[in-house]
């Protein structure tokens, strides 16, 4: 117990402390003195329009990646479950993306869209679209989508199949009696039973996107083009870290964490009362 | 209407097959593209087999330091492994004591206790990355293998599944190893660890993965070549040169970065498909 509790008491709660506390200060470029501020940091975030222009991608950003690793995995889940032979080899196939590190992922399609020797890039061009994520804050935002999305669909994938597997047969069988094809017992029956997964893994997913997809990010497009991908995270990243305003970092740390929070409790809300049917 | 259709069974198995290709694409591609030469990836788009170089990019990188990294990519490994293997066994051994502790010892503050350990889920490393590294650095834990392991060994997720396992251990059973005189370490050592092999094992792999995948905080505290991992290598190699990407060490070490979670979770998978599912309900 001792030790759980004090690396938590050191790492996590000393620093959010911190964080609350530095929240409330301005501090000189030489962080040599500092005076108590107020509501002043927060005032300067919440008025800044880069911080917008971050919070909508953010929303942007999780939607899409939730929203597209969502359904390409349940597509893929659903006809897994249909093959009899051959799942398992299936699941081996499609799991191990998951073991790819976020910025190995990053890179990994930095390469296929390379504007000079990149596969995707070169065939785009020869259907007449260029491509250059460097330059084109839409295209950008979308190489780190794909990227994101590839690595995030096995997550979702073993969830689905485990759910779908433990879906009564009975229930099926006894639809496809009534006469009920394929794609109404999909629609009718199996998407209304899923739909705990599905909640589940749609606050898993945007948790990921918020916080894990960093290492994507920095290592696709820093944040640019133009800010065009940066998110609430990276923002508290460069501001702090590249930019040394530690006061409105920390400023962005809490309000970040009061998110966080929210999600969380509306999570644990949800889980106490389950999306029954 | 019948059941199975096995036209849709074969248009299932064509689309599978198909996605699980589509897949493997980037994966296949840096690896046929970490065999070539600079030269030869520059003067096509990226060829979809293999070059010339062969092993001679990974011979290259294995053995010298190159590209203004400072280091080779072996020490890379070797610190990745360090780190990931560190936080692996790091939460499993903090975890089992907290849930031991909570689930069958009566203590003040056990409730305290546990809420304290159950708000951190909601405190992401990246959430408070600022002030977390000023507490690393007045600890002087910046670039020590302590500083990358230890801020991130606390682990609400898996105190929570020791917890809902422990929970699930009849009290007979600890009822019978007092009666044959048993102590706590002895009854935690002898019984509950080998009980709950399955678990550990599970818990390794997701805990494997996650330590080998960190970017962000190995980003902020190493400045020393000496500490850096792999993955965060990448991004250094990336922008090391001023004129063309070195795509081909650029990949190479992307490779080498993939291989060892790839190998863990497709060994491990059953283990692995267990601790996912179980460790997020």
């Amino acid at each position: 117990m001792a030790p759980q509790l004090g690396i938590v008491l050191v790492f996590f709660f000393w620093p959010a402390l911190q964080a609350i506390e530095q929240a409330f200060y301005v501090e000189d470029a030489f962080g040599l003195s500092r005076e108590f501020a107020g509501l002043a940091n927060f005032e300067a975030v919440l008025s800044d329009a880069t911080y917008y222009q971050a919070l909508g991608t953010t929303l942007v950003f999780s939607l899409a990646v939730a929203l597209g690793a969502m359904s390409i995995a349940l597509l893929l889940a659903v006809m897994a479950d249909r093959v009899i032979r051959g799942a398992r080899v299936y699941r081996t196939l499609l799991v191990w993306p998951y073991a790819v590190a976020p910025a190995v992922a990053g890179v990994l399609w930095l390469f296929l869209f390379d504007p000079t020797l990149g596969l995707i890039s070169s065939l785009l061009g020869n259907v007449g679209i260029d491509w250059d994520h460097k330059l084109n804050g839409a295209q950008a935002l979308a190489l780190v989508i794909m990227a994101s999305v590839w690595k995030q669909m096995s997550y979702n994938f073993v969830f689905f199949l485990a759910a779908l597997q433990a879906l009564p047969k009975s229930l099926l069988e006894a639809a496809a009696i009534d006469r009920a094809g394929p794609w109404r017992r999909f629609w009718t029956i199996i998407f209304p039973l899923l739909s705990p997964t599905s909640f589940f893994l749609l606050v898993m997913n945007s948790v990921y996107a918020f916080f894990e997809t960093f290492g994507t990010i920095d290592t696709v497009t820093s944040g640019g083009p133009g800010g065009a991908t940066t998110t609430l995270v990276y923002k508290v990243y460069q501001d702090g870290f590249v930019g040394q305003d530690m006061g409105s970092s920390a400023a962005q740390s809490v309000l970040l964490m009061a998110l966080v929070g929210g999600l969380t409790w509306f999570q644990f809300r949800y889980v106490e009362r389950k999306v029954q049917y | 209407m019948q059941y199975r259709r096995p036209g849709l069974d074969r248009l299932s198995h064509a689309l599978l097959a198909l996605c699980c290709l589509l897949f493997l694409l980037p994966v296949w591609l840096a690896f046929t593209a970490s065999t070539h030469t600079l030269g030869a990836l520059y003067s096509q788009t990226a060829s979809l087999w293999f070059g010339e170089a062969g092993w001679d990019n990974y011979r290259h990188l294995l053995s010298g330091s190159f590209g203004g990294l400072g280091t080779d990519v072996l020490t890379l490994l070797i610190n990745s492994t360090i780190m990931a293997l560190g936080i692996a066994i790091g939460k499993i051994a903090i975890s089992v004591l907290a849930a031991y502790a909570i689930v069958f010892f009566r203590f003040p503050f056990r409730r305290l206790c546990f809420w304290l350990i159950f708000i951190t889920l909601m405190l992401p490393v990246e959430v408070r990355i600022l002030p977390t590294f000023e507490v690393v650095a007045d600890l002087g834990l910046l670039d020590s293998y302590a500083g990358l392991i230890l801020p991130l060994i606390a682990s609400a997720t898996a105190t929570f599944l020791m917890r809902q396992f422990f929970l699930t251990v009849p009290p007979e059973l600890v009822e019978a190893a007092r009666i044959d005189g048993a102590g706590p370490w002895r009854f935690l050592r002898d019984i509950l660890l080998p009980l709950s092999k399955t678990n550990l094992a599970a818990l390794f792999v997701i805990m494997f993965l996650y330590g080998w995948n960190q970017y962000l905080w190995p980003l902020l505290i190493t400045n020393d070549a000496d500490y850096l991992t792999i993955v965060v290598s990448l991004k250094r190699l990336l922008t090391s040169t001023d004129g063309l990407v070195p795509w081909q060490n650029v990949t190479t070490t992307a490779v080498l970065a993939m291989l060892p979670p790839v190998a863990v979770i497709l060994l491990m998978q059953r283990y692995f498909v267990k601790g996912l599912v179980d460790s997020e309900k």
